[in-house]
Parts: structure tokens; sequence; C-alpha cells
């Protein structure tokens, strides 16, 4: 029972990240834009979330400080794919490798300190039940802030006009434009609601989970959070399942041994890369069920040529 | 105020410039930055961008290290041609050094002069088959290439660290994850005096020769161009797109492979955990610099392996973080992707009218 | 002028450049309550950038815009309609995954419950005559239904000025009737309506002024009803409009054959083709007319080649199997095709024209054992340009540099020379000058005096009813049987064009195909 308990709060622990940061590219996608920069802004977000926590000693800060961090990266994208009209998969591609060298240079300094983790919730009483408490009264802030988060964004997208507006301007910007939405200014918020979420994602990291400093320390969890998006065929709650079932897939790799298992650490390391793929073929055999889930206008830039 | 208009044709001269605009403002960037940093940028300057090739053995690093960018540039460069997102030149780079590597280990201290070609070979069979995977996964099931591809470099990675740790650990080692070294004639020819400089070089300029000739003169390399320009009109002339995504799959793939023999049976000398410093992702950088033109790739891959030198010159002399090659790296992308804009834009003055000569041309269809 | 009544909407000297071309300069024009006037004008003329201009798509560079008397700077649709100006676009402004309901919401101004809204689409859609269904998916609409939306939409608000845009291009003749009794009604209510055209016929029937536009200026004004075909083409394109004319010729065998052809699409928002059967003849020209989202995209790629078919004898080119061949390969059979869309499928945009003279004719002596031939392409591209004047610099100029009308004539001359048994081609004019028009439909009709079979699929009745020898409706998958032009009329095609014709005894054609 107890096993099953922890299996099932380190999955919830594992899967924080990578909700954070594939919902945040889900709005981003819905508007049409394709950002491949989450790893690179999760990184950016994991450094500055760390060196801001380190500095003034205050967690909260550090996660505010990532989530800007976060914008300003995803700003870049959108100044670049938005009022420059770049390839959105070539500018994605350089906002992460921006923000591997970028968290790398600024991270050196960081490396290896140590920083007290984002403390767990104690409600006398509820916490300490058996079973129960841990199961649902004993995580961080942020794993709480994620149930709000989540709906919001399921309303935001299917319930209210604003996702509406959004929603149709990823269908066809065009269309779009010619009834007289902004459809560069709402792209923008888009873009910008996925850096914040992605900034935030990487803090978790480098603040609850690990918790230090790490080069690389994403280890491709952007990327998997990009693969999420579409194995939730662009519908919130889908891909939070997703993202447990990702995490479920972590935390077998680390419990493993704890079963009995005898392979080899490196095969396990692999299980959430090989999953990420095995996903992706299973969502993806069918092409019509892509068509009629992705966002029409998806990577696709739009101009408004008057 | 300026503003931005369209050309009415793509400018062929803004294709090239573009990339020099970028290179520039890298290095006015890098300025800056180094100022912030407290560091005399004059000094900083000359310690990163010159003094690492200012003697024969410096120069000698820029070709060694250039070898494996050019390598994993090109096979990028062709998949980018055909709009093929492959970005897991690194996980090719490392399956081709564990083949080939394999191969080594496997002849052991064979002083057969077939021994660097079958290495050789197997690091290109085995870059080819990582690359295949993806090709495969998107003609069969329609998945995405970029996602599919990267998840295959940390698996390869991964890979690579259990072999080195496992089953192919120098028994003889310390318990370091690391194989046993190459024999002699498993290790690539010396080609300069007083420098590293070996023959995967070679391979690196004629693999660019022949890609050239493959781009510029061939019906193939026509129909990739045609399938990443416009996959409709490809598909209307008949151009298969599964056969191009194969073609550049493996490609790119056998020579990301060949880069990752050619850096074991090279400077290395041996397998180990890390056998690369992110070439495999530094080549996207190459290849987009390069213009996807293997010329440019080249020249491409000379920039970037300078970025290397001068992070390393910079780490030991400015006491800076060696990373800042990967800053700039990025920063350079920005900056091309950011330039290319005056391809197909131009600046116009809005102040100045437009000159009445432009006639309307009575077939444009209602704009 | 009588001053009496002053007019809703007055433009003066309203101009518009875009890079290389003027598109609209110095054109004044009044609209009065309740009065249907029509903005005429060939492709090009810059009918569609003046009225972009009046919904605040666009900016105007010069002149002013009176509204109901007052000066006015039309900066965005939001603020067209809160005018009271509705627009319906010639491509539609819909989204294709949302309702009609969700359509509407998104374009008004005002938050209205969806439970109120989906009452009010129901009121004006009775009141005007419009049927439609406020929870549907757009996507599962036909074009004539999609154009209702638009038009509820634009009605929802009340408008004063309500804007057609080529409104007629997607509906069949019977559908266009429908149209007109609304506009009249609504002209009756007061409502200006701005009615963009370049077609005479009905241009004559609805609209109470004209002003007629070419090359981005007013190059007259009438009142239609006292005007001729004549009259008008003159102001429109300086001349009288030309006509082809097809002589008699001698029918050979079948060089496409189409039999049993159903094909079930990937596409979910496609058509499924069902039981399609054709011949077309050496020296004839066979046309498909049909509104276009009714099998046309289908049919065409399964007849490249684009889509491959199960069955190799659905598809016969010169009498061989070719339903499993790729494009490549029908092209090697004597196929050669025009596609609908010019940039980006016909023609690779950025290349040049002697390499998109490659994209088709490698086969012409264009390479020796896979390397290029730039000479012989060159001269091929070169060759093209020449017989079928294209105007650009050299073969050098990229593609897309190229007019649309001028491009469409690089396209049929590339595949023209390609020296083909069969030609197929896809809306030949459609966005292309008049006189351009007459060249490509010319080397139509060539190619059928030479033996030549070809097909085309337009939407353009008048266009078939030109230059076909036989003629066949595309609906809803369906495809009629091909009738000789003197046994049918437009109104018979029109009334097949949504779907009421009878499948075809399959039998006599078949008999007719199976190759010896």
């Amino acid at each position: 029972m107890n096993s099953m308990v922890a299996v099932i709060t380190s999955t919830v622990f594992a899967a924080t990240p990578l909700i954070y940061a594939a919902l945040g590219e889900t709005v981003t996608e819905k508007a049409g834009m394709l950002n491949l920069g989450v790893e690179g802004m999760m990184l950016v977000g994991a450094v500055t979330g760390f060196a801001v926590g380190i500095k003034t000693g205050s967690l909260t800060l550090g996660l505010i400080a990532a989530a800007i961090a976060g914008i300003a990266m995803s700003l870049i994208f959108a100044v670049l794919t938005l009022s420059l009209q770049t390839n959105q998969v070539a500018t994605g591609l350089a906002l992460t490798l921006f923000g591997i060298g970028f968290s790398a240079f600024v991270g050196h300094d960081y490396a290896g300190m140590p920083i007290p983790s984002l403390p767990d919730l104690h409600l006398p009483g509820l916490t300490d039940l058996p079973v129960i408490g841990p199961l649902l009264f004993n995580y961080d802030v942020m794993v709480y802030l994620c149930i709000p988060l989540i709906f919001a964004v399921q309303w935001f997208l299917t319930r209210s006009h604003a996702g509406l507006k959004m929603r149709a301007i990823g269908e066809s910007p065009s269309v779009a434009h010619s009834i007289g939405y902004p459809v560069l200014a709402v792209r923008y918020y888009a873009v910008m609601f996925g850096g914040a979420s992605a900034g935030l994602a990487g803090a978790y990291l480098s603040l609850a989970q690990t918790p230090m400093w790490v080069e690389g320390m994403t280890a491709g969890k952007g990327w998997i959070a990009l693969a999420l998006v579409v194995f939730g065929t662009w519908k919130p709650l889908r891909v939070v399942l997703g993202a447990l079932l990702f995490g479920g897939v972590t935390v077998m790799q680390l419990h493993a041994q704890g079963f009995g298992f005898s392979i080899p650490s490196e095969f396990l390391s692999m299980l959430p890369y090989v999953a990420t793929i095995v996903v992706l073929v299973l969502i993806c055999r069918n092409p019509k069920t892509i068509l009629l889930n992705q966002p029409a206008s998806l990577g696709r830039n739009f101009h408004p040529t008057a | 105020m300026y503003r931005l208009e369209k050309r009415p044709q793509p400018s062929a001269v803004m294709r090239v410039v573009s990339p020099l605009l970028a290179a520039v403002a890298m290095l006015v960037t890098g300025f800056v930055v180094f100022t912030l940093l407290g560091k005399d940028p004059a000094q900083a300057f000359y310690v990163f961008f010159i003094k690492p090739i200012n003697t024969s053995y410096g120069f000698g690093e820029l070709l060694l290290k250039a070898s494996p960018l050019i390598l994993c540039g090109l096979g990028l460069a062709l998949c980018y041609r055909a709009n093929v997102w492959n970005i897991g030149a690194e996980g090719h780079l490392t399956l081709g050094a564990i083949t080939g590597g394999g191969v080594a280990l496997w002849l052991g201290d064979s002083t057969s002069l077939f021994a660097l070609p079958l290495m050789l070979l197997a690091g290109a069979l085995g870059g080819a088959a990582w690359g295949a995977i993806p090709a495969w996964l998107r003609n069969r099931f329609h998945t995405n290439e970029i996602l599919v591809s990267l998840m295959l470099v940390y698996i390869a990675q991964l890979l690579l660290s259990y072999l080195v740790h496992g089953p192919w650990r120098d028994p003889a080692g310390y318990n370091f994850p690391q194989s046993k070294a190459f024999g002699e004639a498993e290790l690539l020819p010396m080609l300069i005096q007083q420098t590293r400089v070996n023959g995967s070089l070679v391979l690196a300029l004629v693999l660019a020769g022949a890609s050239w000739f493959f781009s510029e003169k061939t019906f193939a390399g026509f129909r990739l161009q045609v399938a990443g320009l416009a996959p409709a009109a490809a598909a209307y002339a008949g151009f298969s797109e599964k056969r191009n995504v194969w073609l550049v799959m493996l490609l790119s793939g056998a020579s990301a492979g060949l880069a990752g023999v050619c850096e074991v049976a090279g400077p290395i000398g041996q397998l180990q955990a890390s056998i690369s410093p992110g070439y495999g992702f530094a080549a996207i950088i190459v290849a987009w610099v390069g213009r996807l033109h293997p010329l440019g790739v080249v020249l491409g891959g000379l920039l970037m392996s300078l970025l290397y030198l001068g992070g390393e010159a910079a780490q030991m002399q400015l006491a800076l973080p060696s990373a800042v090659t990967g800053l700039f790296q990025g920063v350079l992308l920005f900056y091309l992707l950011a330039a290319d804009i005056f391809i197909n834009y131009r600046l116009r003055n809005t102040a100045t009218a437009t000159p009445p000569n432009a006639a309307p041309s009575s077939t444009e269809a209602g704009v | 002028m009588t001053g009496v009544i002053s007019p809703r909407l007055a433009l003066t000297d309203i101009s518009k450049r875009y890079p290389g071309v003027v598109a609209n300069d110095g054109i004044s024009l009044k609209v009065f309550p309740g009065e249907i006037h029509a903005l005429l004008g060939e492709n090009g003329a810059g009918k569609s950038t003046l009225m972009k201009i009046v919904y605040g798509v666009t900016k105007p560079d010069a002149g002013t815009i009176l509204w109901e008397n007052r000066y006015q700077n039309i900066n965005s649709p939001a603020e067209a309609r809160r005018l009271g100006i509705g627009m319906v676009f010639q491509h539609f402004s819909l989204f294709e995954t949302l309702t009609v309901a969700e359509n509407i919401a998104l374009a008004l101004d005002r938050r209205i419950k969806p439970v109120l809204l989906a009452e009010q689409i129901r009121d004006v859609s009775v009141r005007y005559g419009l049927p439609i269904d406020p929870r549907r998916l757009v996507h599962s609409m036909s074009v004539g239904e999609r154009q209702r939306v638009e038009i509820v939409r634009c009605l929802l608000q009340t408008p004063k000025l309500l804007i057609m845009d080529e409104p007629t291009s997607v509906l069949t003749p019977q559908a266009v009737l429908t149209l007109f009794e609304t506009l009249r009604r609504l002209s009756a209510e007061g409502c200006s309506i701005l009615y963009i055209s370049h077609k005479l016929d009905e241009i004559r029937a609805l609209c109470d002024t004209a002003t007629v536009l070419r090359g981005g200026r007013v190059s007259g004004r009438a009142i239609p009803a006292k005007e001729s075909n004549q009259s008008l083409a003159r102001m429109m394109i300086g001349a009288d409009l030309p006509e082809c004319r097809l002589m008699e010729n001698t029918i050979g065998e079948v060089r496409i054959g189409i039999q049993r052809l159903s094909l079930r699409t990937e596409d979910p928002f496609g058509t499924t083709l069902k039981d399609i059967n054709l011949a077309v003849h050496s020296g004839e020209i066979v046309g498909i007319a049909g509104v276009s989202g009714n099998g046309q995209k289908e049919l065409l790629a399964a007849l490249s080649g684009e889509t491959i078919v199960a069955q190799p004898q659905s598809v016969l080119i010169d009498g061989h199997p070719a339903g499993r061949l790729n494009p490549a390969q029908r092209r090697h059979l004597g196929l050669s095709f025009v596609p609908e869309e010019r940039l980006g499928r016909g023609a690779v945009p950025p290349m040049s024209l002697s390499y998109n003279a490659l994209l088709t004719g490698s086969r012409r002596g264009m390479l020796r054992s896979g390397i290029v031939r730039k000479a012989i392409m060159r001269a091929f591209a070169r060759n093209v340009i020449d017989l079928f004047k294209v105007k650009c610099n050299q073969e050098y100029s990229a593609a897309s540099s190229l007019s649309g009308g001028n491009l469409q004539k690089y396209i049929v001359g590339r595949e023209t020379l390609l020296q083909p048994r069969a030609i197929i081609v896809a809306q030949p004019t459609w966005g292309v000058d008049v006189g351009a028009s007459m060249l490509i439909r010319q080397a139509l009709i060539d190619l059928r005096n030479r033996g030549v079979a070809v097909l085309v699929i337009s939407e353009e009745l008048e266009e078939l009813f030109m230059i076909s020898d036989r003629i066949a409706v595309l609906a809803q998958g369906r495809l009629s049987q091909p009738v000789l032009l003197s046994d049918t009329s437009v109104e018979q095609i029109g009334q097949w064009m949504s779907g009421q014709f009878d499948t075809i005894e399959s039998e006599r054609e078949e008999n007719e195909l199976v190759p010896a």
C-alpha cells in the first residue's frame, strides 16, 4: 500500500513540470504558433529561478523570476516569427540552442550549489491521515497551482469568447484578419503564455524536483512536452493525462530496481524517450486524428499585408 | 519612417550578405557582452577570436574541429533543403562512433589496411541506420521527425554510456567509463605535421564537393529542392515524398555517422561516455549559416569551430565559462534568422513617395 | 445629382499602391440608400482593393471617404461594422472547424448569449429565405450554404451598406436567382448594396447603377439596364469581348478513360467520389461543370496521380491502365496537367521559370544520366515564353514574380509544349485577365484541333459553354452523363449542379473503354 502511494505521489511530482510546459505550449499552438523552444525556455527558467532563489532567499521570487525569464525568451521567438516573419521551426530550434547556451553560461557559477526545496504542504490533521494524507495533502504549492491552471486553460479554450477568438486565429489567421481581429497581438499573448509556463516548468525542476542547478538539467523534458501536446490532440485535459502517464513512466524507471528488475540503468533511463516515440507513432498512425485536431495554421506565418 | 516592403523577387545578394551581417552582429554582441562582464573588450576579442588560430597548431585545431561540424552540417543541409527537419545529427554521430568504434574493438590490434575503411563504413552505416528510424516512422506512421530524431539522440547517448560502463569497458582502465585505446591501424592518418589535423578533413571536403555536385547538377538534387520549397509542386510533378525522406535521412545519418567514427578514430582514439561537445546540434546552425549550400557549410563549420576554440580560450584565459560558445551559437542563429528578412523584404522610407513609374499591371489579380 | 437625397457612401479620389502596381488610382463613386450599385471590372482592375478599403481591411494611400455626410477614416472591419457596413467575401471568411453560431458570434461586435444568438440566426434566416442551422459545423456545408452564413452574419448587424464580392462565382444558376431576390428585398428595405462582379448579364439584371473600373481607374459609369453587354464590355476592357469558336472536328479514340472510379477521401473535409465514368476522346474538349467542393479536387488528384487509385483500370490514359501510376509515370503515357493552384503546385514560387520547366519537362531531353542539361532546359523555357507571350524578365524570373495571368500562360504553355496526348486543365482562367484568358482558351482549342483529348474542369459555366464539345456535371462526388453542348442548356446544367441528375448507365461507356 505504502509503495503504491509512493508511486502515485512521485508520479504527480514527476508530471508537474510536464503539465506546466505542455499546457503552455497547447495554448501557444492553439493560436497557430509552433514554438519548438520549450526546452530552451525551460532551461532559462530553471537557471533564473534558481539564481534568484539563491540571491534573494525567496523561492516565490525565484518562481516569479522564472516565469518572467520564460516570457522574455518567448518574446525573442515572438518578435522573430511574428514581427520579422522568420520560419517558426528554425526559430524555435534556435531558441532551444540559445537557451542551452545561455543557461549554461549564466548557471556556471551556480552549478552544484544547494538550495532548500519548495516546501510541501502540511495541514495538521489532514496531511497526517493515512494514505489520503500523503496522496492529497502533502505536495508543494506548484502542484496545487497546477489544478486551477488546468481548469482555467480548459475553460479558456472551450468556453470563453476570448478563447474562441484565439482558436479562430489558429484556424485561419487570414480569415480572422479579414473580419478584423488583431492576429499578431493575440499570437504574441499566446506565445508569452507558453513562455511563462515553460519558465515555471523549468523552475520546478531546479527548485523542487532536483533541487539544484545542473547544466542541461531538462534532459529533453521540453521536447517531451511538445510530444504531449500532439499526444493530447491539443486538448488540455488529455495533455494533462499524457503528462501523468509520462510521469508514471519516469517513476517506473526509478522504482524498477526496487521491484527487483535487474536492467542496466541506462536502459531504464531510455524509457521516457522510447515512450515518446511509441506514443507519437500511436497517435499519428491515423493522419485524420491529427488533421481534425491540429490547429489548421499551425507553424504557418501570417503577415497582414496592408 | 522606414517600413518593410515585400520585394517583387527574393534578393540573391541578400542571401549571401545576410550570414555575413549576422556574423558581424554576433561580433558586436560579443563586444558588448565582454564589456558588460567587465573584461577589456579588445583583449577579450583577441583572446576569443584571433589568438586561438594564431599559431599553426591552433589553426590545425580549427580544421580538426571543423571536420565533424562540416560532416554533420552537410547532411543536415540536405535535409533542410528537402524540408525534412532532422535535428538528430548528434545521435547519428554517437551511433556512428559506436558502430565504427565497435568494429575497431572487434578487430583489436589488427594491422590490416582494411581496418580503417571498415570502421568508416560501419560508422556511416550506423549513422544511416539511426537516421532510418525517423524516416521509416515518418513515412509509415506520419510521425514528426523533429521529435523522433531528437529522442533518438538521448537513446544513442545512453546506449554509448551503457557500453562504456559495461560490456566494452577497458578491463585495465581502472574502472573509467572508456574502452581500450584503438590500435595504430584503426586511427586516422595525420595530415599536417605539428598539428592534430587528420584525414577527416579530406573526407569532409570531398563530401562537400560531392554534395555540391548533387545539389546543383543532378535531377535528384532538384527534386529535393522542389520538395522543400513547394511540397505540393513536388507531388504534382510526381516526385515521391517518401523517397526524398529516405534519401536525406540516410545520407545525413551516414555523414554524421562518419563524423562520429572520425572523432573516436581521431582525436579521442577510443570510445568514452562523451564524444562530442554538441557538434550535432551546432551543425544545425552550421547548415543554416551556410545557407544550406555546401560551400557555405564549409565556411559555417570553420566559424563554429572558431567559436568552440574561443570558448575554450575564454575559459582558460578570461575566466569565463566555456558555455559562452553556446551563447554565441544561439545569438548567431537569431541574427541570421532576423537578417534573412531582407531577402524577401526591403526597407523603404515612407516619407519619400513611391515612384510614379510603377504602372498598374492589369493582370495582378485583385491584390 | 438631385440634391434631395444625400449619398450613403461617397468615395473621392481613393488611391492605393502596392509595390510594382497601382491598385486604385483616384477612384470616386457614390452609393445612395437602397441603391444596388455594381462595381464592374475584369480581374485585376482594382475592385477588391477598393472594397477592402471601404471595409477597413486596407488603408488607402490617398483620398477621402464620406459616410452619411461625415468624413470617416475606416480603420478596421470592426469600425466598418459599427458604421453599418457589412461584407460578404469572395473567399469566405469562415472558420471551417467552428459551428455556424460560433462563426457568427466571432464577427459580432456585441456579445450575445448563445441561445439568443441561435434564435436571432433562425429569425433572420427565415425572414430572408436563407435557411441555415446554427449548430452545424461549417466544413460540412456546401459552398452555397456557406455563403448564406456569411450573408446572415452581415444581416444580423442590420447593415446600411452590404458589400458583395463576386458572390455568384460559387453558385448554381438557380441559387443566383434566389440570391438576387434576397438582395432586392434588402434594397427595398433601404439597404445599399455594392455588388462586385465581372459578369455582365448579372449586373444588367440586378443593378441600378454601375461604376466600371479598368487598370485601377474609373473607366465609365452607367445605368446597366440601358446598356448592352457589348457597351459594358467596351467600358470594362476597352474592346469587345473576344469570342472563341469551335470548328467541326473529327473525334478519335478514347485518351482519358474513367471507369467506375470510387474513392474514399483521406481528408476529413473532403468529398468521396462515387462511381465516376467518363471517356474523353482525341480531338474533343469535355468540360466538367460544378461548384467547387463537390469532388473536383479529389477527381483531379485521382486523374493526375497525386492520389493513387486502388483499381488500375479505374483510370485509363491512352488505353493504359494508370490507376496505380504516379504523376511522373502518367506523364510518361502522354498526360499533361494544369492544376488549379498555380503558385506552389503548378510552379515552384521562388524558382526561375527555367527550373520550373524542369519540374514537369525533364523527359524532354533535359537530363543526361541524371544530370541536368541547363542549356536545353533554358531553351525550352524561352520557347514557352515566346510562344505564349509570357510577360517576364526572361527565363530567370522567379515564378512568384509573375502576375497570375502570366504564370498561368507559362504553365499552360509548358504543359502544351510537352506534346501531350491528353491534357487535364483545372480552372483554366480563374483570376486571369481577359486577354490572357482568350490566349489560354485558344491554346486549348488548338490542342483539340491537333487531336489531343482535353478535359477542362471549371466553375465558370460561361467558359465551359464557350469551349466544350461535351459537358458533364460533378455534384456531391457524382458525375452526370456528358451531353453534347447542342443538346443542353445553361438551365439544365444548372439544375444538375445541385445534384439533380440520374447516375449514368455505366454499361455503354464501359464497353467503349475496355482496351482491346
